[in-house]
């Protein structure tokens, strides 16, 4: 199994306050891999230090083999064409239409003449389930799953083999969140993504995730699916058997 | 690279080889484009030897089978076409069978655009100016409504306003009146020493720092610093929907908002006038000295000849409607942000430059009333 991700003994630090202390991580080709983490547990800044948008402190983050902390700006532009990133509030750019939106990454590290990049971006427009009039439109007159759909289909501008998803469902009404785990499943299976997702959605995590990384303590558990449902620490006990997740337990014990 | 070329006979056998991947899309592109392409021939494509194929692809590769169908050639896959064809087939067919989407809006005729484009910016300049004057009769009403109370004043805002454009900017407000006390002194004593009328660069500094300047000037750094920054606020709060937010509480937005801003400004403009004055006038003294060797009790009399007990006060007067205006452009541009981070940019350099405008505007008005009113 190839390891797409690797983060070994990662430590990040603000001031006093210490995030990670030596979290490790690995994510392999082919699988969803969803991270899961209290409230300030370090889930956006593990994402962010991956993303490499901030040095941590100590620790290596290797992406497709490269460490990034150890690459120059020249070089992390190379593993940057090489996944693709949808953030929590879509952080589309309001000045630009769908379309164009969609384009800005192939126009910066792809030579296409315009008219193949219409096209282009309208596959990716007509790949996440958005009618293609959506497409002259601007970020303000979208709906929040449209929003979360431009978001994704942004991200898989360059057909990255890596793609990692901000909290993709949080802000959805359970039909347009169901629609969208349909969707991302849909896409690994097609385009044979490797996926990883900020999410505290139990019901994306048990349709999409092969398997969970629980943020505790400062570090990472990792395990499948049924492993991390069975793992004695009380905060992931707490997490997946809570009030909330009392509704669920049928699901899991019959997966 | 990316395509080896085979003939038997009157077909051509393409491998495909390497990785077909978004990053090598002008290599593809390039390398399909140099496929010669006899007509009446056919085309028998071999996908074994790919190791990567991702959707563009696919995508490029079913563009160039189009092409060559379209040629009247035969083509066929040795072995299964890959599935990402058959996936960007059915995104095809779905988006054919979907309703054609609305037609673009008409185009202008070419003949009528030119009055097309003024009409069109006539109507937006007057819904402008009456959006302008509600929002200014809103304000007022507000600021009269709080008066009722010290509590809707907010008072705590309205400090923190003060603080904000008068305090933090008394260092280049008394910097700039020091600059413009060195322009007046150095031109005019330039002029007047040729007359030997040195005396008279201690009447020019007075009268045009107190005057006109001083107020002028203070004003403009202020509507570039604080109106800036008034319709920076307001317009990320409206981008942030905490304007909204504000209104879902209860809350006028205009009354926490706008009206602290205005008052805050009124207060601190004059304060800051007082201040750029004094500067003006201290910078004077110390030019007179050392340029014209004029002694220190020679400066302050002539000065206290040269201007008239209103000369100050004339000065002072301008700076609260100032203030007014530029509060008023700031937090008004900053209101009507809406959408994208575009037209907060945009909204902002109107704000300045409108403020600054006005400033000028009201100045030269008030030249024109005090003459009348022989001041």
């Amino acid at each position: 199994m190839y390891p797409l991700l690797q983060v070994q003994g990662l430590v990040n630090r603000f001031g006093s306050q210490l995030v990670h202390d030596g979290l490790d991580m690995q994510v392999v080709a082919d699988e969803v891999f969803g991270i899961v983490g209290g409230s300030g547990a370090g889930k956006s800044v593990l994402l962010r230090t991956i993303l490499g948008l901030q040095r941590p402190q100590a620790g290596v983050v290797r992406i497709d083999g490269s460490d990034i902390t150890r690459l120059t700006a020249a070089q992390l532009r190379g593993v940057k064409a090489r996944y693709g990133v949808s953030f929590q509030q879509g952080a589309l750019y309001s000045a630009l239409t769908v379309l164009q939106n969609v384009q800005l990454p192939m126009i910066e590290h792809l030579q296409l003449a315009p008219a193949e990049r219409d096209e282009l971006a309208l596959v990716k427009i007509r790949l996440v389930g958005l009618p293609a009039d959506a497409a002259r439109k601007y970020p303000a007159q979208l709906s929040g799953g449209m929003v979360k759909r431009v978001a994704l289909a942004r991200a898989l501008s360059l057909d990255p083999p890596l793609l990692f998803l901000d909290e993709p469902t949080s802000g959805l009404d359970p039909v347009s969140a169901a629609a969208f785990d349909e969707l991302v499943l849909y896409l690994r299976q097609h385009l044979r993504l490797t996926i990883v997702m900020i999410t505290h959605d139990l019901d994306t995590i048990f349709r999409t995730c092969n398997r969970v990384g629980v943020i505790v303590d400062r570090r990472m558990e990792s395990d499948t699916l049924e492993g991390i449902v069975a793992n004695p620490n009380p905060w992931i006990q707490a997490y997946f058997h809570g009030a909330r997740a009392r509704a669920r337990q049928g699901a899991v014990h019959g997966a | 690279m990316f395509v080896e070329i085979g003939k038997t006979g009157a077909n051509i056998d393409l491998e495909l080889t390497g990785e077909w991947r978004a990053l090598q899309i002008a290599q593809i592109d390039s390398a399909l484009a140099a496929i010669e392409l006899p007509a009446g021939s056919a085309l028998r494509i071999g996908t074994q030897r790919l190791t990567a194929l991702d959707l563009t692809g696919a995508w490029a590769l079913r563009e160039f089978v189009r092409r060559a169908r379209g040629g009247g050639r035969e083509v066929s896959f040795s072995g299964a076409p890959p599935d990402l064809l058959r996936l960007l087939d059915e995104m095809q067919a779905s988006a054919e069978a979907a309703p054609a989407a609305a037609a673009a809006p008409p185009a202008v005729p070419e003949h009528s655009a030119v009055l097309w484009t003024i009409g069109r910016h006539a109507v937006r300049a007057v819904a402008d100016l009456l959006d302008g004057l509600s929002f200014l009769g809103r304000t007022s009403a507000t600021f009269l409504r709080s008066l009722t109370s010290l509590k809707r004043l907010r008072p705590i805002a309205v400090a923190r306003h003060v603080y904000d454009t008068g305090l933090t900017a008394v260092p280049i407000v008394a910097l700039i009146g020091f600059l413009i006390s060195v322009i007046i002194a150095y031109m005019s004593a330039q002029q007047l020493r040729g007359l030997g009328a040195d005396i008279y660069v201690v009447d020019l500094v007075a009268i045009g720092v107190l005057r006109e300047l001083g107020v002028l000037l203070t004003s403009i750094i202020v509507a570039g610093r604080s109106g800036s920054a008034y319709a920076a606020e307001l317009g990320s709060m409206k981008l942030n929907e905490e304007v909204d937010a504000l209104t879902a509480t209860g809350v006028d937005p205009f009354e926490v908002l706008v009206v602290p801003r205005l008052l805050g400004l009124t207060i601190a403009l004059p304060l800051l006038t007082i201040i750029a004055d004094l500067v003006g006038l201290a910078g004077g003294a110390l030019l007179c000295r050392y340029l014209l060797d004029m002694p220190l009790t020679q400066f302050v009399g002539r000065v206290n000849y040269a201007i008239s007990p209103s000369t100050f006060w004339v000065g002072l007067v301008k700076a609260p409607v100032f203030a007014m205006l530029i509060g008023l452009c700031g937090c008004y541009r900053g209101m009507l942000v809406r959408d994208s981070a575009r037209e907060l940019g945009r909204l902002v350099t109107v704000a300045v430059v409108q403020a600054i405008f006005f400033v000028i505007l009201a100045d030269a008005l008030f030249a024109v009333l005090f003459m009348e009113m022989d001041i």
